[in-house]
């Protein structure tokens, strides 16, 4: 049996969906920054033991394709006895996977930071965290803003993953319309389109940034 | 007692010997120039002194604070550079910082100076370099002869014992090399300790105390350095005048 969608019908539905997508990315982003952030600490420490076990963290969230890690955690969790809805999984599986990334984005940048930076900052006796905070940070800061917008690009279209543990998002959404409409290539197309208005604006931002950003101090 | 006692100094890079024992010493407003080929080790004699490098044995001691190998803790490592300022080929700005910012940052952080007192040193610092109108400027508003000032004004600011120069006019155009030297001129004038790595010749004759050749990881040739220019002790030293000057 077909159900006949209106056009305005089909898009209120996508918006609906596209609206969790936001929000899946939003919190996966800034959660994922705040334990990327430690982590990066932690990579960085002059701790072997934890230098070595952020190194593993990394390798496998980057090892991994995204959808096991979130099977893991779904599907894992409920084994252990925890009860975890989709958005629950998803929300954590896409904030480790946001961490590892950014963290190892982060400590490219530091990095990138010139070596006689530390050398002067060393040669007037400041400390490492005093290096850290104010010479070392906000200079590797500026490097990070670029790659880090465009991250978020890949934050969002992570996120249709999370249709496949039935979340449901603009993907999610998209295929159970396609199967209500029988139309497909109509749907996906919405739904693609829809990905690239929300991808698109920061890809450009993040383009901006580092024209900006190269040019001026 | 000397300001700078360095004993018996030994540096490895790897299977590099860098440097085979260095014994040198530097009296109080004395200063030192240190040439030589590279490769000679100069460079890294001069970073071993502020722990930017560590050594494998020996013992450097700057105004009674002592830096032996295996032996330098954070703390100790703070404590000898609140003695030793240092300036670099390279400048090292801090680029996000205006250069009256750079010169306050390690006051105010490491020193604990308040703002207006750190502002009042910063602004005299500049005002002895030369630069007493640049204290918003940005690095890379100035030229390299400027940066290179506003770099030692940073290093003044901590009133430190010894300043360190490591090449500090190679990285400029020659005709910016001259306000950077009239500068440190009129510190040793002023009587300031300093030791210097140079390819300056002229200046390491015409302001130098001592004059310190290093060839092969020692010290091969030691003292007064318009003796040393004149007549050298070493075909090392006399063949190494006569290939720069």
């Amino acid at each position: 049996m077909t159900v006949e969608f209106s056009l305005w019908a089909l898009l209120q539905s996508l918006a609906d969906g596209a609206k969790w997508t936001v929000a899946l990315s939003a919190l996966a982003f800034l959660f994922g920054g705040a334990t990327g952030l430690l982590i990066l600490f932690a990579r960085m420490s002059r701790s072997r033991l934890l230098r070595q076990a952020t190194r593993v963290y990394i390798e496998v969230f980057q090892g991994t394709p995204l959808l096991m890690q979130l099977f893991l955690i779904f599907f894992g969790l409920s084994l252990a006895g925890l009860e975890v809805s989709p958005w629950l999984a998803a929300a954590v599986g896409l904030t480790l996977f946001s961490s590892a990334y950014l963290a190892e984005i982060w400590r490219g940048c530091v990095e990138a930071v010139p070596r006689g930076q530390w050398e002067a900052s060393s040669s007037l006796a400041m400390s490492y965290l005093e290096q850290m905070r104010h010479v070392i940070l906000p200079q590797a800061l500026r490097l990070a803003i670029a790659p880090t917008v465009g991250f978020s690009v890949q934050v969002i279209k992570g996120t249709a993953v999370a249709s496949i543990i039935g979340f449901i998002e603009l993907t999610k959404t998209g295929s159970m319309l396609a199967n209500a409409t029988f139309q497909p290539f109509l749907i996906y197309g919405l739904v693609a389109a829809s990905y690239f208005l929300l991808c698109y604006p920061l890809s450009l931002y993040a383009q901006y940034l580092e024209r900006k950003l190269h040019v001026s101090r | 007692m000397s300001l700078v006692d360095i004993r018996g100094v030994h540096k490895h890079f790897g299977s590099n010997h860098v440097l085979k024992g260095i014994d040198l010493a530097v009296e109080p407003g004395e200063v030192v120039a240190i040439i030589g080929r590279s490769g000679s080790g100069k460079s890294t004699l001069l970073r071993t002194l502020n722990g930017l490098e560590s050594i494998d044995a020996g013992e450097i001691e700057v105004d009674g604070t002592a830096l032996k190998a295996h032996q330098d803790s954070a703390e100790q490592l703070r404590s000898l550079r609140l003695k030793v300022g240092m300036v670099f080929q390279q400048f090292n700005l801090f680029p996000h910082l205006s250069a009256g910012e750079n010169i306050m940052l390690a006051t105010t952080v490491v020193q604990g100076m308040d703002q207006e007192s750190a502002r009042d040193t910063a602004k005299a610092m500049l005002l002895k370099v030369g630069l007493q109108d640049k204290f918003d400027a940005y690095p890379d508003q100035l030229s390299g002869g400027q940066q290179q000032r506003v770099a030692i004004a940073r290093a003044l600011a901590m009133s430190p014992r010894v300043l360190l120069c490591d090449e500090i006019t190679s990285a400029l155009d020659p005709e910016l090399v001259n306000e950077v030297l009239a500068v440190v001129k009129q510190l040793a004038a002023e009587g300031m300790t300093l030791i210097m790595v140079t390819h300056e010749m002229r200046f390491a004759r015409e302001v130098g105390d001592k004059l310190v050749f290093m060839y092969q990881g020692l010290v091969h040739e030691y003292g007064d350095p318009r003796e040393l220019f004149a007549q050298p002790r070493t075909p090392e030293l006399a063949s190494f005048i006569s290939s720069v000057m």
